[in-house]
């Protein structure tokens, strides 16, 4: 008959004995219950940082004014306010772009931001070229690249037109990676 | 007073035993050698850390992190708050100061071959206070919410928007929504104010720990090899030889040029004002020319210069490369020779990068590459050029105003320098060549053909055939067409 009698260490009481005693036991249950509540823990705040990145895309009808207040043939500067708003957004929400009516109800509207790295292209009528002030990218009137970086085409918004009034379908910054058109 | 002093500091110290760990630190050995004026940047860096930090704090009390706020928050603090203006130009600056002596420490230390065995660590962990304190450079530019940080905003948004897969929610994530508004300042704000300095300053307890624990890093002999084997009994053993007391023979230099460093910090920001912040953040003002800070514009340069289709994988792929070179460095090459005297790669490596981001700085600065938004109306056709004149010639100047010509081209040294200047154009391209150039562009000129009327083609090339400077003859064909 074999009494087995769990091995003591000078001064640690069994705590790094193969055999296992409750004290021991409480320690392992003690991390346990915190790696448990660790993950708890980051669940909700990892999901609150990452809670704008959830969602894919942020796209809505906007309108951006009777159709008569885009001259056929001319590109305007228009500023709509962007509808995912925070109360504390101040100006910068209010996003501009440009409107080029071709016909009766032809329309190209175009991002502000340039395809190369997003800074804010300008019109001139005169030359007919929007230019951008960063990197020197130049689009023509129609938004095809005309010289510098730029990748691609100047973005452009999805249109259309309801009861008289333009409509644009926008929300969110254009990027490479997620343009509509 | 003195008795006092003295009473306070006994009830201290019977309480917390510090002072023997204190004396101990202030009084550990040094080698001889280190302690040198090759050794102050990192404490003064430290000491700019520290200004920053009580600057940072007190415009807290005022800057409304809140994004239909923040640009007026600050106005308030350069024009109506009780030196307000100098406390944001303390911190602006100090900024500047800190970046700069971060990177001559960095030097120091890659030339003196600090990094090495037994100091890896303390290089890590120096590279991670480069990161931090850049990150802070570029967070603190969005807080200065102003149009620049705006438009970096975009372009940061850009970069990330090309990486594949991800791009998209690598944006949103950055922005904290689908555009750059109040979310996108507010989580600057927490990066800026919490996540990153708390970083910061506990990789610098780290560094600071190394340092005294590994010892200073020893005045790097040609010829001493650095060897595993025997580099800790070599180092005891110069510093029990040749050593001295850290303070006051290294700490005297170290305090006298930080005082210096301090000095100057409060003069340049007494002169040079508050940085910023300039326009509104309001982006339907389009009436912008967004430049980054000074120690990001080498990289807005190189986004201008690159090979387009090199472009994406460079911006994303060139910082991880960067960062896994500063990293593997202690790795790769951990023992062996320190001195730079020896080491003639690391030298050339040195001046390269210095000059690489020299003249990529100086570019950024003159950005040759924009064209000059506002040439075509503000800058005048030089007289020389109109005088005596045909009436078609005369048209042809005007038309070169109005359709924006010298927003890439200059005359008389004046507009952009996108193209090539127009002053001696007839020297290089013949009539029919000028026609071709201008209805078809190339070489990074857009096509005007669709744009020009026949008659506006023929007074421009007309006009630009007068462009030959005295003694130079026009270009001519060098094959003309056989007579008939």
């Amino acid at each position: 008959m074999s009494e087995v009698t769990p091995p003591r260490g000078p001064d640690d009481g069994g705590w790094r004995g193969e055999q296992p005693t409750r004290r021991a036991l409480l320690l392992k249950l003690a991390v346990l219950i915190n790696a448990v509540v660790a993950l708890l823990f980051a669940i909700p705040v990892v999901g609150y940082i990452l809670a704008p990145a959830l969602r894919r895309t942020y796209l809505t009808w906007i309108a951006l004014g009777p159709v008569e207040n885009f001259p056929v043939g001319q590109t305007l500067l228009v500023s709509y306010r962007n509808p995912f708003v925070k109360p504390w957004d101040g100006p910068t929400a209010d996003i501009p772009c440009w409107v080029r009516r071709l016909g009766q109800d032809e329309f190209q509207i175009f991002a502000i931001n340039c395809t190369h790295l997003g800074c804010p292209v300008r019109w001139f009528q005169e030359s007919q070229l929007f230019m951008c002030p960063c990197h020197g990218g130049v689009y023509y009137a129609d938004g095809r690249r005309a010289s510098g970086p730029p990748p691609r085409p100047l973005y452009r918004y999805p249109y259309r037109i309801r009861n008289g009034q333009l409509w644009v379908q926008a929300g969110q910054l254009p990027t490479l990676g997620q343009a509509q058109v | 007073m003195q008795r006092w002093l003295r009473t306070i500091g006994g009830w201290l110290e019977e309480r917390t035993h510090l002072a023997g760990a204190i004396e101990e630190t202030a009084r550990h050995r040094v080698p001889r050698n280190s302690a040198s004026w090759w050794y102050v940047f990192g404490s003064a860096t430290f000491t700019v850390l520290i200004l920053q930090i009580v600057t940072g704090i007190c415009l807290a009390t005022v800057y409304v992190p809140a994004a239909d706020r923040a640009w007026n928050s600050l106005i308030y603090l350069n024009y109506q708050e009780p030196l307000g203006w100098y406390l944001r130009a303390l911190h602006g600056w100090g900024s500047n100061f800190m970046v700069a002596l971060m990177f001559i420490h960095l030097i120091q230390v890659f030339l003196f071959g600090a990094y090495k065995y037994p100091r890896e660590l303390t290089w890590l962990a120096g590279v991670v206070l480069l990161l931090c304190t850049l990150g802070m450079a570029f967070t603190g530019q969005v807080l200065r919410f102003d149009q620049d940080a705006y438009w970096g905003l975009g372009i940061a948004a850009a970069i990330m928007g090309r990486a594949p897969l991800v791009g998209p929610r690598l944006v949103h994530l950055l922005l904290g929504g689908p555009i750059i508004a109040g979310e996108t300042l507010s989580r600057f704000f927490a990066l800026h104010v919490f996540v990153i300095p708390g970083l910061l300053l506990s990789f610098v307890a780290l560094h600071l720990f190394l340092v005294l624990r590994l010892g200073i890093n020893e005045w790097p002999v040609p010829g001493r090899l650095v060897k595993r084997e025997i580099y800790l009994r070599e180092y005891h053993e110069l510093v029990e030889r040749d050593g001295e007391s850290f303070f006051p023979w290294a700490a005297q230099k170290d305090l006298l040029f930080a005082g210096l460093i301090v000095l100057a910090l409060l003069v340049v920001a007494a002169v040079a004002g508050p940085i910023g912040p300039n326009g509104r953040p309001d982006p339907s003002i389009i009436e912008t020319v967004p430049r980054p800070d000074i120690f990001f514009l080498w990289l807005f340069a190189l986004f201008a210069l690159l090979p387009p289709w090199t472009e994406t994988f460079l911006i994303l792929v060139g910082p991880l490369v960067l960062i896994a070179i500063l990293i593997g460095l202690p790795f790769y090459s951990g023992t062996g020779e320190k001195s730079f005297r020896r080491r003639p790669f690391a030298v050339v490596f040195v001046i390269l990068a210095f000059l690489l981001f020299a003249t990529m700085t100086w570019l950024g600065l003159s950005s040759p590459w924009s064209p000059v938004m506002d040439a075509w109306s503000a800058v005048a056709t030089p007289v020389a050029y109109v005088k005596g004149r045909t009436p078609l010639q005369l048209q042809g100047a005007l038309l070169i105003q109005d359709k924006q010509c010298r927003n890439c081209h200059a005359m008389g040294g004046q507009g952009g320098r996108r193209g090539p200047a127009l002053d001696s154009v007839a020297t290089r391209l013949t009539r029919n060549e000028l026609i071709r150039q201008i209805l078809q562009g190339g070489g990074n000129m857009p096509a005007y053909g669709s744009n020009l009327s026949p008659a506006e083609v023929d007074a421009i090339v007309d006009f630009l055939q007068t462009m030959t400077p005295a003694g130079e003859p026009p270009a001519r064909n060098s094959a003309p067409p056989a007579e008939p």
